[in-house]
């Protein structure tokens, strides 16, 4: 079954790759002038989508780079979340601690949890993972753990004021602050991500999906880099879920149910497995594409966005981010 | 005893849900090496199209016979138009076109049919034994081992089921050797479709008809199907009735778990059977070579 | 809750302000969303999506304003312009939907959300932001706390308040009575069980003898109904969504389980779930009601109905006239009318909120004697109901109207 998670860019797995600085650069500049271009709720959105991009991004370095098969990353997203909300409304700590506090949490949850999945491939990975997915929230409103998750009523996350000198020196609001932080933490982590995949580890991590067997023959500890692999997936989901539950300021079970593992896993796809930027890209489908799908049609919105789904595969079956590289590849030949 | 005995009973009619459910999930990875994640729907769909028939005057039987034509149909018209364009994308992009096929399914059943409940008729009698089992429960039980009995005589003695487990396992042999693989596929499929419509169809009755009839059904399908062994029908079968007993025990008698965490306590189960023994309780071992 | 009393202070002095404001006569006052020829309204339903058979409720809604501002050309001279968008149950939907909606769409209020945990996702936020959270389309007891949140009102009678009517109902009727509990594992569920614990208060222990919980995933509750049989109640109460509850009438007559069955009224229907569970089995069933039951032959012939149904005729002809949920919609969409009209052309957030605390009405389809009454103090409009039994055909009432107060 290793061949369920198949590579389609090209596996030169490069050691040390260079960030293309020209392309990068003009991008963060426009994400940084974003929310002072757009109002309140286009902030917002856009805030989500990168929440999104970090826990897709976090997906893909277990699915995509490592070709383990996950649809129950709802669950790490909800823990990263309730240690959020949980740190904040009972213990009354500051919420931007409880961002990275969040991230590890799920690194601890996911490298346990990738320990028996360990020897589970393919379907039978999908099955364990989806069945996390389903037991989280149960698990979250059971009546043994309601003193401490608000069982199914959930949680309030308060959110503390915009510092001072912000708000008097540039006029900063709620949504802009956070914009802001939700950006930079996404640019450390694609950053970190793209080290990763471009080094010696990220190598590992390639050959075990690509040919397990070859790979563990060849000296590589595949059962430890797995086990971390997933770690540090859920480590990246953990810190999407903290930062959704503080920019909500609201969890509750049914915010993570199994649907919310299926849209990740969606975003992985559209925006192009093996490939972190495309991370992004799939963030901003499943935020835009539904409620575009829901002004087409109301009573059939899951319809029209099943439909673009499949078309959007036929157009690009390797994702987006498989398209541009396809596209830059015809360009070069041109030239 | 008396309430151990209705446990093991009742356990043993959702065994029958997740059994018939099973099969068809074992049918189709049989075909296509893969789940299908939208079969649920599919045999919701189905169910529908049987309950429009029924309430438009069609008798139950004539109904049920053209359901099972018209899904097979259905699944081979899904092959051929959605999946062959699609043969060398990549199997996680196939995993996104299920969930495309879940999303159409699922709405377009509530946008036709709406969200209310329906009832679908029984063709067993009604009633039960003494209160312990229904009989519907009971027909359920026989037309699972009914369709064991034909998929096993399907794939053990035809030319096509045999044909079909060859371009499964080995497409690229299965070609040179003259069978027609995409073909292949496509009988799959429509295979699938039509034990799917009959699961959903005998499962109906029970459940009440909705669009959302096969939520939570297909998890405990997949389940099973896995439990039981992918490869075996046997076995899914068997890996239905086990799920279904073991989640009803646990629910009454471990106090602390109760019905609240009853699906966690069933799944963590099926994930610990896996973890000894990873191609299920009777399905074959696959040697992977390098 | 130091936010929550400065808003209550907060929004006496607005309120103060707004009575001003409308003793100055023929003053036009307009909040967000109003002009002189239209009034914008928003709302988040569950269109796709597990929960999807509530969004006929937002449909019946939609379809009564359409009738007004064709009929009626609005009111007081204003269309309404209803914007209702899909949420599909999950909360952060919920956020971002009601924010376009609050920020994009400038509505005046945001009208009958639907759902416990996704009106929680928004409750904060509307209160800070000061835009009225009207008539949400759950029965948590939450959304009547004007102290703390002056900006969220509810409309059906509370789950727990149910939950206690029951209680009084079975405290009342059944002698030694033993209750044995099925409810679905959410906030709608566990409210329910809260109001009648709450009203047994010392004796609950003693009298409830066994709660089993369900999921709305799991394929049925037969498992659960045995067990619950099993312990030998004599009172069984379902508070389960309407497949559940059809499989508890089912099985329950299957198990010959000699109990009083009391249904909650999410589930008292006679198209949704009596029917298809089999009239014969749903006979004797004793629930709730605040509103006719449009499914039953004996009200086809009163003006309510017919009204009722000349309405869903024309203007929600794909709507089902047997699911209680259009009713609930119409008479939302009714009671919102209302609060416009008092209103008069004072159309700020303040003045709404106000006027919504401020209603004494008698809808047509309500059950006699049950009114929607509001104060600044009481932010739960409806809080009675009548004690019914399923005949096989129709509801008989018992007794009186009965109400916790």
């Amino acid at each position: 079954m290793a061949t369920d998670v198949e590579t389609r860019l090209d596996s030169r797995l490069t050691v040390g790759e260079k960030i293309p600085v020209k392309l990068v650069i003009p991008v963060i500049v426009i994400g940084a002038i974003i929310p002072f271009v757009l109002g309140g709720y286009a902030t917002f959105q856009g805030t989500l989508i990168m929440i999104y991009a970090i826990a897709i991004l976090g997906l893909n370095l277990l699915t995509g780079f490592n070709g383990q098969f996950s649809l129950g990353h709802s669950a790490f997203y909800a823990i990263g979340a309730y240690t959020a909300a949980i740190l904040v409304y009972h213990l009354d700590w500051p919420v931007y601690v409880t961002i990275p506090i969040g991230g590890v949490v799920c690194f601890f949850a996911g490298f346990l949890f990738g320990l028996p999945a360990l020897r589970l491939e393919g379907l039978y990975l999908a099955l364990a993972t989806f069945a996390l997915g389903v037991a989280v929230p149960q698990i979250l409103k059971s009546s043994h753990l309601e003193g401490l998750t608000g069982g199914v009523q959930g949680l309030d996350v308060f959110r503390p004021d915009v510092p001072a000198f912000l708000v008097d020196n540039f006029g900063l609001t709620m949504d802009q602050w956070w914009y802001l932080i939700v950006f930079v933490v996404m640019l450390l982590m694609f950053w970190v991500a793209w080290n990763l995949i471009n080094s010696r580890t990220g190598r590992a991590m390639m050959a075990i999906r690509d040919n397990p067997i070859a790979a563990r023959s060849m000296g590589v500890n595949a059962s430890l880099y797995k086990s971390l692999t997933f770690g540090v997936s859920a480590f990246y989901t953990g810190i999407a879920g903290a930062m959704a539950a503080i920019i909500i300021e609201f969890v509750a079970p049914d915010s993570f149910t199994f649907q919310l593992s299926i849209l990740l896993f969606i975003g992985m796809v559209v925006g192009g497995t093996t490939s972190i930027w495309g991370a992004v890209f799939g963030g901003m489908f499943i935020l835009l594409i539904p409620n575009f799908a829901e002004e087409i049609s109301t009573g059939l919105s899951y319809a029209i966005f099943g439909v673009i789904l499949i078309l959007v595969i036929y157009v690009m079956p390797s994702g987006f981010a498989g398209l541009v590289n396809l596209l830059r590849a015809r360009i070069k030949k041109i030239m | 005893m008396d309430l151990f005995l209705q446990q093991i009973l009742t356990g043993i009619a959702n065994g029958a849900i997740y059994a018939c459910l099973a099969l068809a999930v074992v049918m189709i990875y049989q075909a296509i090496d893969h789940f299908n994640f939208a079969q649920g729907e599919m045999a919701m769909f189905s169910t529908y199209i049987c309950w429009a028939m029924i309430a438009g005057g069609v008798p139950y039987w004539l109904a049920f016979f053209a359901t099972i034509v018209v899904s097979f149909v259905g699944g081979l018209a899904i092959e051929r138009i959605i999946f062959k364009p699609l043969h060398n994308a990549p199997v996680l992009s196939h995993v996104v076109v299920f969930i495309g096929l879940i999303a159409i399914f699922n709405s377009s059943a509530g946008a036709i049919w709406d969200h209310n409940i329906k009832t679908f008729p029984s063709p067993f009698p009604s009633g039960s034994f003494g209160g312990l089992i229904g009989l519907h429960e009971v027909g359920m039980f026989f037309v699972t081992l009914i369709l064991l009995l034909g998929i096993f005589c399907f794939f053990r003695f035809t030319r096509v089921g045999m044909a079909m487990q060859a371009a499964a396992a080995n497409p690229d042999s299965a070609e040179l050797v003259g069978i027609r693989v995409g073909w292949m596929l496509a009988l799959g499929w429509g295979l699938a479709a039509a034990i799917g419509a009959v699961a959903g169809m005998m499962i109906a009755p029970i459940v009440f008809l909705d669009p959302n009839m096969m939520l939570g059904i297909l998890l405990y399908g997949f389940a099973a199907a896995i439990v039981g062994g992918i490869t075996s029908p046997g076995g899914a079968v068997a890996g239905g009735f086990l799920v279904g007993i073991i989640e009803n025990l646990v629910g009454t008698y471990i106090p602390a778990i109760g019905s609240e965490l009853k699906l966690t306590v069933a799944l963590v189960l099926i994930v610990t059977v896996l973890l000894f023994k990873p191609n299920g309780l009777f399905g074959k071992t696959i040697v992977t070579r390098v | 809750m130091n936010t929550g009393r400065k808003l209550a202070i907060t929004f006496a002095a607005v309120a103060a302000m707004g009575m001003a404001a409308s003793s100055a006569l023929a003053d036009k006052m307009y909040g967000p969303g109003v002009t002189d020829d239209s009034i914008k309204l928003g709302n988040t339903m569950p269109y796709s999506g597990p929960a999807a058979a509530y969004g006929q409720i937002g449909k019946a809604t939609a379809a009564y304003f359409d009738k007004i501002n064709k009929e009626n050309g609005g009111v007081n001279g204003r269309k309404i312009e209803f914007i209702s968008l899909d949420d599909g149950y999950s909360p952060p939907k919920t956020k971002e939907q009601v924010r376009k909606l609050v920020e994009q769409d400038e509505v005046l209020l945001i009208l009958e959300s639907l759902g416990t945990p996704t009106n929680s996702a928004i409750h904060n936020y509307m209160n800070k932001k000061k835009v009225p959270q009207l008539f949400v389309a759950t029965g948590a007891t939450k959304w009547g706390d004007p102290e703390n949140f002056p900006w969220t009102m509810g409309w059906q009678p509370s789950y727990q308040t149910e939950g206690k009517l029951f209680g009084a109902y079975i405290m009342e009727n059944v002698q030694d009575p033993k209750v044995a509990i099925l409810f679905q594992n959410d906030d709608y569920g566990k409210d329910y069980v809260h109001g009648l614990k709450e009203y047994l208060g010392d004796k609950a222990d003693s009298i409830i003898v066994a709660e089993e919980s369900f999921e709305v995933t799991d394929p049925t509750i037969n498992s659960q109904m045995i067990k619950l049989k099993d312990s030998g109640a004599n009172v069984f109460f379902n508070v389960s969504t309407p497949k559940f509850a059809a499989q508890a009438v089912k099985k329950f007559r299957e198990l010959n389980w000699d109990a009083v069955f009391l249904n909650n009224s999410v589930s008292n229907s006679v198209g949704a779930v009596y029917k298809p569970a089999g009239l014969e089995n749903s006979k004797g069933i004793i629930s709730l009601m605040y509103y006719m039951d449009i499914t039953d032959p004996a009200n086809f012939d009163t003006e309510p109905y017919k009204k009722w149904s000349a309405f869903m005729d024309t203007y929600y002809p794909d709507g089902d006239k047997t699911s209680a949920f259009t009713a609930y919609g119409y008479l939302v969409g009714q009671t919102m009318e209302q609060v416009l009209k008092q209103a008069g052309d004072n159309l700020t957030r303040e003045n709404v909120m106000k006027e919504a605390a401020n209603l004494d009405l008698e809808l047509d389809m309500m059950l006699p004697g049950i009114k929607i009454q509001t104060g600044p103090n009481d932010f739960f409009p409806i809080e009675a109901m009548m004690p019914v039994e399923f005949n096989g055909e129709k509801f008989n009432p018992l007794g009186k109207v009965v109400s916790v107060n």
